[in-house]
């Protein structure tokens, strides 16, 4: 019997198509159904942010940092004062510290949320889920609204502290999200977890062994979602993680069920750690003293942060001057694409969405 | 917490598999040359005290008169983390091999120092442009370059 002959395909994904969570592109090489090659092309949203930080103070840079990974502003907030601290030799109050855990994990909680909705819209379960899961991540930029007057782009935190005490209200709304928060994640997963449609998509498809995931430099959930324990906040805790309990979620297969299943269960221990948060903190200063513009002496430092997308780190050089000779960004969404072609080859055109979709990336962050 | 091992103990590890490769080593970080930077890697990784698998990252930076490229490297086993610096000489040309084989995780991040700071990485199998476009005009991370 004669085969049909065919001849491969290369089709254009992108820069503007809507599931490639921003202005991405791939050039993917189909056999049929079948993908045998993948070129990611990025740099749409590219903006020099190391470049612009070159000629920036210390203070005024936290605000390029909310500009990366737009989802997730005080994770970067919180990589970059962090990292100006460890140069300059700033000691964080308590307090302080305690606000900025709790924002960063409450931010961790809204990025999650967003990872799951747009995963479900990839999966074609247009808007439904998306909405339920914006519902809830509304209360939470109402909080950060509370605590800083933006939403967005937060520039909450400043280097020795935060920008100002979290206000009354703060406290009600968080401990009334608190207690709706479980309920909530019961009610999303009764929607996905044991749906067989989103089981039968997501099972086993777009595999990453550990082995893989650890070479090629992933990090984050989706590092533990190939069943690797780690976690800096647990492996290198900083600002208040070596006090307070929490477990680490990890995957078994790591494919795509295991990306989105551990982000459910992180956003339950994130709760956990603000409990804690809640319990723990005490009154005192928010924000240790530091002149206006802040001169490190020369020297360098890498301080990185556990961010919703995995290892978000600062390596910063100070020339003594007001701003840094050098601030290089560690993105975790950038580095999270280096697998991106051995995870899409020998799968079908219908997976490529799903599997870009797991890996949670902001395009704000891959091209900085 | 991560243990963070100084120069000098990574220098005695990298100086036993691969002589002559270091130049100087501080409590903060151990400079290699930089010709023989993926021997060191691979020492560093396959080393059973050291097993450094996990590639942080890598930077580069400009100081006019050379360029330093730095290496974050990561025990994941251990929970160790270290430096690993090289100077690369030159501003038309330079270059230092790749570290791809070692890591596969140094893919973009070479492409990305390629074309922001103009360092060529020897035998990296796709050194093209990552966040600029082919035929954009010098290298944008550059001290001296001038939008």
């Amino acid at each position: 019997m004669n085969r049909i002959r065919t001849e491969p395909v290369t089709i254009n994904l992108g820069p503007q198509h809507p599931s490639t969570h921003g202005v991405f592109r791939l050039r993917v090489s189909f056999d049929g159904e079948e993908i045998i090659d993948v070129e990611p092309v990025f740099g749409y949203l590219h903006r020099g942010t190391e470049k612009l930080a070159e000629s920036r103070s210390y203070v005024q840079i936290v605000t390029l940092t909310d500009r990366m990974d737009y989802v997730a502003s005080m994770s970067n907030n919180l990589a970059y004062v962090r990292t100006v601290e460890a140069l300059s030799d700033i000691k964080v109050p308590e307090r302080a510290q305690y606000i900025r855990v709790i924002s960063a994990e409450l931010q961790r909680i809204a990025s999650h949320l967003m990872a799951t909705g747009f995963l479900l819209n990839d999966l074609g379960a247009l808007a439904t889920p998306l909405t339920y899961c914006f519902r809830e991540r509304e209360r939470i930029l109402d909080l950060f609204e509370m605590l800083c007057g933006a939403r967005i782009t937060l520039s909450y935190m400043r280097p020795g502290g935060v920008f100002q005490d979290a206000p009354e209200e703060f406290w009600y709304s968080l401990n009334s999200l608190m207690s709706d928060m479980p309920h909530y994640l019961d009610e999303l997963e009764s929607m996905i977890t044991s749906n067989e449609i989103v089981l039968a998509r997501t099972r086993g498809v777009g595999l990453l062994t550990d082995s893989q995931a650890i070479d090629y430099s992933v990090s984050g959930p989706n590092l533990r979602a190939s069943g690797v324990k780690w976690d800096l906040r647990k492996a290198d805790p900083y600002e208040i993680y070596d006090r307070i309990k929490f477990d680490i979620p990890i995957g078994v297969d790591g494919d795509t069920f295991d990306r989105y299943y551990v982000r459910i269960l992180e956003m339950r221990e994130s709760l956990k750690i603000i409990a804690q948060c809640i319990e723990q903190i005490e009154e005192g200063p928010i924000r240790a003293e530091t002149p206006y513009f802040i001169r490190p002496p020369v020297g360098e430092a890498y301080k990185a942060v556990e961010g919703p997308k995995g290892e978000l780190g600062f390596y910063m050089i100070s020339d003594g001057s007001i701003a840094p000779y050098r601030c290089k960004v560690r993105a975790p969404s950038f580095l999270n694409l280096t697998p991106l072609r051995d995870m899409l080859k020998g799968w079908k055109m219908g997976d490529l969405i799903i599997i870009l979709g797991s890996i949670d990336i902001v395009l704000g962050e891959v091209d900085r | 917490m991560t243990t963070f091992i100084s120069g000098q103990e990574m220098a005695k590890t990298i100086d036993s598999a691969v002589p002559g490769s270091v130049t100087e080593s501080t409590d903060e970080c151990v400079w290699v040359k930089s010709d023989m930077i993926r021997e060191v890697c691979y020492s560093l990784k396959d080393t059973s005290g050291m097993d450094f698998s996990y590639l942080t990252s890598i930077s580069a930076v400009d100081y006019i008169d050379r360029f330093e490229i730095v290496y974050h490297l990561l025990s994941m086993r251990n929970n160790y983390a270290a430096i690993v610096k090289s100077i690369c000489i030159g501003r038309e040309r330079p270059s230092i091999p790749s570290v791809i084989e070692v890591w596969k995780g140094a893919d973009l991040q070479e492409r990305e120092i390629w074309d922001l700071m103009g360092i060529e990485f020897q035998g990296h199998p796709n050194l093209k442009r990552i966040l600029l476009w082919e035929g954009f005009d010098g290298h944008p991370l550059r001290k001296d370059y001038l939008g």
